[in-house]
This record gives C-alpha cells, structure tokens and sequence, in this order.
C-alpha cells in the first residue's frame, strides 16, 4: 500500500468521525444540556422536548451514529482495498 | 415462609444454578482461554454480553433510583454511560482490535515503548476497577439484604462469599456464556415490573412512550411527568423535570466523565479483543449499545413512576379538597403502611422516626423554608423518613433501594418481586465478576508475567491472578461498608479515574503519532494525581471516613473547582492529562520510527491477526 493511498484512508476516516462526532456533541450536549431550557418550551407528546433529548433522543441517537460509522468504514475499507480477508 | 420468600428463594436459586452451571461447564483451561474466550464470539453475542458485563449494580439497581430523587438532573447517568459507547466505537475498538493484543496495559507498554508506561496504566486500571467494585459490592448488599431480611453489612459480607466464589471458579470464556444469560435474566426483570407499572399509570405498555403519556388515574386529562412535577413541588421539593444536578457545568463535565471514562474502564476494552474482524469490533460497539439502551431508556420511566407511586403511598393527595401545598396531602398511619415499608425497615436502609409523637409518617422537603412553614401550621416537625448510614439518620430513602422496592410499592405478582432481586444479583456479579478479571489480568499477567517474573509458569500465572481476585474482593468489600455514596455514584468516580488515566493515552496512541513514552507517563500521573486529590479530599482518603481534607479556608469548600463536583471531576483530570502529554512530548524526542510505523499499522485493518501474547 502507498503512503498515499495510506494517508488518503486515513483522512477520509477523520473525515468521518468529525462528523459524527459533532452530531454526538450537538445532540447530548447541546440539545441535551446547554439548549435544554428553551427547548422544554416545547413539548413532544407529555415530554419536555429538552428533557426528552436528555433522557431519551440522544441515546437513540448514539446508537444510530455507532451503525452509521460501521457501515461507512466498512464501505471504505473495501473501497480503499484494506478490509480483511 | 411466606409466599414472597418462596418466590423468591426459588427465582433467584434457579439462576444462580444456571450460571454455576455454564461457568462449570465452560471451565477455563488455558490462560489465553481465561482471559479472552478463545475467538469465536459472534459480535451479537459478544455485544450481549458485554451489555450484561457493562450493565452493573449502578444501572439496574441504583440509576433508576438516583433518576427518582434528581430528575432532569440525572441525565448525566442517561447520556454518559451511552454516550461513551460512541467514543469507543468511533476512536478505540477497531484499532485495539487490529493491534492484537490481551490487555490494555500491554498496548500502552507496547505502544509507548516503556515498561513504566505499562506500570503506570496497570496501577490506574486497578484504582479505578476496585473502585468501581465498591460501587457493586454496595448493590449486591442492597439486594442481599433485603432478600435474605438482614441488615447491610451482613448482605455485604454474604455477598462478598458469592462473588467470590463465582468469579474465581471460571475465566472469561465462562463468563462470556454466563453473562449472555445474566443478561437475558437482567433485562427481562427491569422491563416487566416497567411495563405492569407503566400499564397501570397510564395504559400504555411501552414505558418509553408511557412516560409521555397521560396520568390515567387522575382521570387523563394531565400529563404523567406534569403530575410528578405538581405533586414533588407541593411537597417542597424541586421540580422534577428541570431541576439541575449542581449546575450546567457541573451536568456538562458530569456526562463528559462518564462518557470518556466509558471508553477507558479496562473490562468493556478487553470485551473488543475478543471479536474475530476489525469489522466486528465495529459492529460489537453497536449490538452492545442496542443491549444497553432497552435498559437505559426504560430507566426514566422506572425512576419517575416510582418516584410517584412512592410520593404517593406515603402522602396521599387528597382529591377533594381546596387546600394548597403541604395541607393537601394527608400522611398515612405507620401501622397501616404496606409491607414492603417495615422490610425495607430491617435492613437500614429505609428508617422513620416520629418525630412529632402522632403515629403518622410525614414526607416532605424540611430543607424549604416555605414548605416548613406549611409544616409547622400542621404540626409536623420534619419529615420523618430517613435511612441509617453507620449511626446516623440521613433524610428520604437510600436512593438505592428504588429499583428493588419498586414492584412492591406498585402492588406486583410476588414472582415479579422475586425476579427483580435476581435480575440486581445478576447485574452485579456479572460486572463484580467482569472488573475482577480484569484486575487479576493486570496483575498476574501485566504485572507478574510481564515485568517482574518473566519466566512464571501458566500454572503460577493462574494462581496469581486468582490470589489477586480474592484479594480484590476483600479490600472491596471492607471499603463497601462505608461507600463514598449511593452506587452508582461511587461507579462515577471510578469512570472518572478511568477518563483521567487511561482513554487520553489510548486516544493519543492511536491518533497522534509524535506521542511518546515520557509524555504519555507525565500525563497519565498528572491526570490521576489531579483527580485522586480533588476525589479524596471530598470523600476521605481512600474513602475512609474520617479521612477528607476539604480547607474551605483556602477557598477549597465542597465542589471549591467551579463548582464541579468529585464525581464529574474526571473531566478535568482527563483535560489536564491530555494537555500534559502534548507539552511534555513537544518538549523531549520523539518515538522512535518503528513506533510511528506501529501507528501507521494499528490504523489499517488488513492484517490483523489472533490475539497474542508476548
């Protein structure tokens, strides 16, 4: 494998675990405890929406990213040809 | 006998006889088969049993409680101990995978080309699990006690025996099929009573969706969570659905600590080096997370019915009548109180005392002036249930008795009861048995074979790490008799000492290739050293009571950094790791190139290989 090609998996790979992890940041962090007060303004059925995320949405969430990164790497595992055998 | 206690002693003999069974049955032979389960672990089974091992004594018996009484507040416990999983999945799990080894000091070693640095990862993994196994060794007292009607510390001691027994009689490979069946056990006992409860207070099955839902007693017009904040606020106490646990920033760095002391703790670690692929490292991270959220999202509803439901039988709201606040509410009799009340009773963790001679047991929030001003106009003169820690009372429950009392104060079938107790000894053994492994490992394995004697036979190796484990059971249970707080906040100081030691090494190991020994060693020391200081000067030195040094004439008082408090600090000390290690490394020669090609390696998944040991 080239140290181009090498260093080309990798970025794609970084690419990636910026963006979910900005997702994971907004939805605990932000959604969950910085935005909670004007969010629980709303309501989504007898939830405050902030204490939903909170307490609910963001570990769906979690479990969404978790997959979502799985399938993409494996995807360019095998577009960069360095998936296992 | 009554015919709880038959239920019970029969629910919790039939598993415990299913899992002795397995760990016989599966008995370790080899040490790679003690310690890492042989290869073929599919990553849905793997992921169900590293939910099982994950899934402690603070989730399934104290979280749902520490929600009741905190509210909004306990989110962090929600978040961080779920949200980890993606920083494991994302940053850790396929390139700990790829690198192929047992333990997780044996990658910092072998990463940072230091004997010390290995060293040093082994003392902080074996901080922060023995602290961790107070937190359990808390649970597993709860849960005897009450079981076998007895005080705390006798549940304690009985409990100590069972773990031990348990977790030295079969290795991992043992434990991974008992622990797929702990979980089976554990998750079935949380969402049952969760689903009767969440029937009868609002008819909908689904306890996520029943705690956004309408309060069908009251005749459904409100909704449930709107009537638990109406009813906690009368009674004097905050609001549940906002009341904050210290401040934002204290919530902020509360769920950062457990989130990254998620991707540190050495027992969840180990369980990814068990899967075949790169791949199913990747995958195991998301069935384990699957696992785990059917818990974590049914725990609010656990936390809140049961806050309510216990609100209730206590002080029961008067529905005609115009009174405001305290005055509408009428405090039952202590003589016609349901059963589970004297119970709970026996073992200290529940107590009343009367204070004001009239036969009934007032509840309310005694610490609001408003609220006591009501009091007084009734003749109430505090409110009247505490639990014993050592000889003094504290006021309201042990949080930590929620989740086992909750059947009970919902009126449950009997096998519903009985089977909630079994599924609180599964959680916690199963983990006890998991972070006990993963103590003996360090030090037989890491410690033992791999510095100080190198020639050590298989045999010796095995002893040694079993010697280790007994030995581990024993400092923890003896620190669990007085614990640095309800379980699951003693779990999150470990995850604190985890998140300041061993995930900002890991995390630089794999994503910054100029990291060197000396700035990983300074960092790790640094980030523990902070952490343990700022911990035991709040909770005494080595929890021993007694023991704290807080100097509030220095300007060191409780919570003295920002208000942060010693639970959330791993935060911190993962923040002064991290930027310790940067400065140091920047500062001395940087790791040799076949280090760096190490790196490069570990980035890749192709090649990778079995587990090996050196």
């Amino acid at each position: 494998m080239t140290p181009e090609k090498r260093s080309a998996y990798w970025k794609a790979n970084l690419w990636l675990l910026t963006i979910l992890l900005i997702i994971w940041f907004v939805v605990s962090y932000g959604l969950g405890i910085l935005l909670v007060e004007p969010l629980n303004n709303f309501s989504l059925g007898g939830y405050p929406l902030g204490f939903w995320f909170a307490q609910q949405g963001s570990i769906y969430t979690f479990l969404v990213l978790i997959f979502v990164y799985a399938w993409q790497m494996n995807r360019l595992d095998k577009k960069f040809d360095v998936d296992e055998t | 006998m009554t015919a709880l206690d038959f239920w019970t002693y029969g629910v919790v003999g039939a598993t415990f006889l299913l899992y002795i069974g397995i760990a016989i049955w599966a008995r370790a032979s080899t040490t790679g088969e003690f310690y890492v389960a042989g290869k073929g672990v599919h990553p849905v089974a793997n992921g169900m049993a590293t939910a099982a091992d994950w899934m402690s004594a603070a989730s399934f018996i104290s979280m749902a409680g520490l929600i009741a009484f905190n509210g909004y507040g306990a989110s962090v416990f929600l978040m961080g101990w779920t949200g980890g999983y993606v920083l494991l999945a994302l940053l850790l799990a396929p390139y700990l995978r790829k690198f192929g080894k047992f333990t997780v000091p044996e990658f910092i070693g072998d990463r940072y080309y230091s004997q010390a640095a290995r060293i040093v990862a082994v003392i902080c993994l074996i901080l922060a699990s023995i602290t961790y196994v107070i937190g359990q060794m808390k649970g597993i007292g709860v849960a005897f006690s009450r079981f076998l009607e007895t005080s705390y510390e006798m549940g304690l001691y009985i409990g100590m025996g069972i773990v031990f027994i348990y977790a030295v009689l079969g290795g991992m490979k043992g434990i991974t099929y008992t622990q797929i069946a702990q979980y089976c056990v554990l998750i079935l006992a949380y969402t049952i009573p969760a689903i009767f409860i969440s029937l009868a207070l609002t008819g909908i099955p689904i306890p996520q969706i029943g705690l956004g839902g309408n309060y069908a007693p009251g005749g459904g017009e409100i909704s449930l969570l709107a009537k638990l904040d109406q009813v906690v606020t009368e009674l004097g106490f905050k609001q549940y659905t906002t009341q904050v646990m210290g401040s934002t920033l204290n919530m902020f760095a509360y769920t950062l600590s457990l989130m990254i002391g998620t991707a540190g703790l050495p027992h969840v670690i180990i369980r990814f080096f068990t899967v075949p692929k790169v791949k199913d490292a990747r995958y195991s991270a998301g069935w384990a997370l699957v696992f785990i959220a059917l818990l974590y999202t049914t725990a609010p509803a656990v936390g809140a019915m049961a806050r309510l439901n216990f609100t209730d039988t206590l002080m029961v709201q008067q529905t005609e009548t115009t009174e405001q606040g305290l005055a509408a509410f009428e405090p039952q009799p202590y003589d016609e109180l349901p059963s589970w009340f004297k119970n709970w009773e026996k073992t200290g963790l529940l107590a009343w005392q009367d204070l004001n001679d009239d036969g009934l047991v007032q509840y309310y929030n005694d610490t609001n002036e408003a609220t006591v001003a009501e009091a007084e106009a009734l003749g109430f003169k505090g409110s009247e249930v505490f639990h014993r820690s050592g000889d003094s009372l504290n006021p309201g429950p042990d949080r930590d008795i929620m989740v086992l009392a909750n059947p009970e104060i919902a009126q449950l079938p009997n096998w519903v009861i009985a089977l909630v107790v079994a599924g609180g000894l599964a959680a916690a053994l199963s983990t006890a048995a998991g972070l006990l492994l993963a103590i003996s490992s360090a030090i037989s394995h890491d410690l033992l074979k791999g510095v100080f004697a190198k020639g050590i036979s298989e045999k010796n190796e095995l002893m040694a790490g079993r010697i280790a484990m007994a030995g581990a059971i024993v400092v923890a249970g003896f620190l669990g008799l007085n614990p640095p707080g309800f379980a699951a906040g003693t779990v999150a100081i470990a995850f604190g000492l985890a998140a300041s030691s061993i995930f900002p090494a890991l995390m630089m190991g794999i994503f910054y290739k100029k990291m060197n020994n000396v700035g990983a060693v300074a960092g790790m020391l640094a980030g523990i050293t902070v952490t343990l200081f700022y911990v035991f000067q709040h909770k005494g030195i080595f929890f021993i009571p007694g023991t704290a040094f807080l100097a509030p004439e220095l300007g060191m008082g409780p919570d003295w950094f920002f208000g942060i408090s010693p639970n959330a600090f791993g935060a911190v000390g993962a923040i002064v790791n991290f930027i310790v290690a940067f400065v140091v490394a920047k500062l001395t020669a940087p790791p040799p190139e076949h280090i760096q090609h190490l790196v490069e390696d570990v980035r890749v998944p192709r090649g990778s290989g079995e587990a090996t040991s050196h």
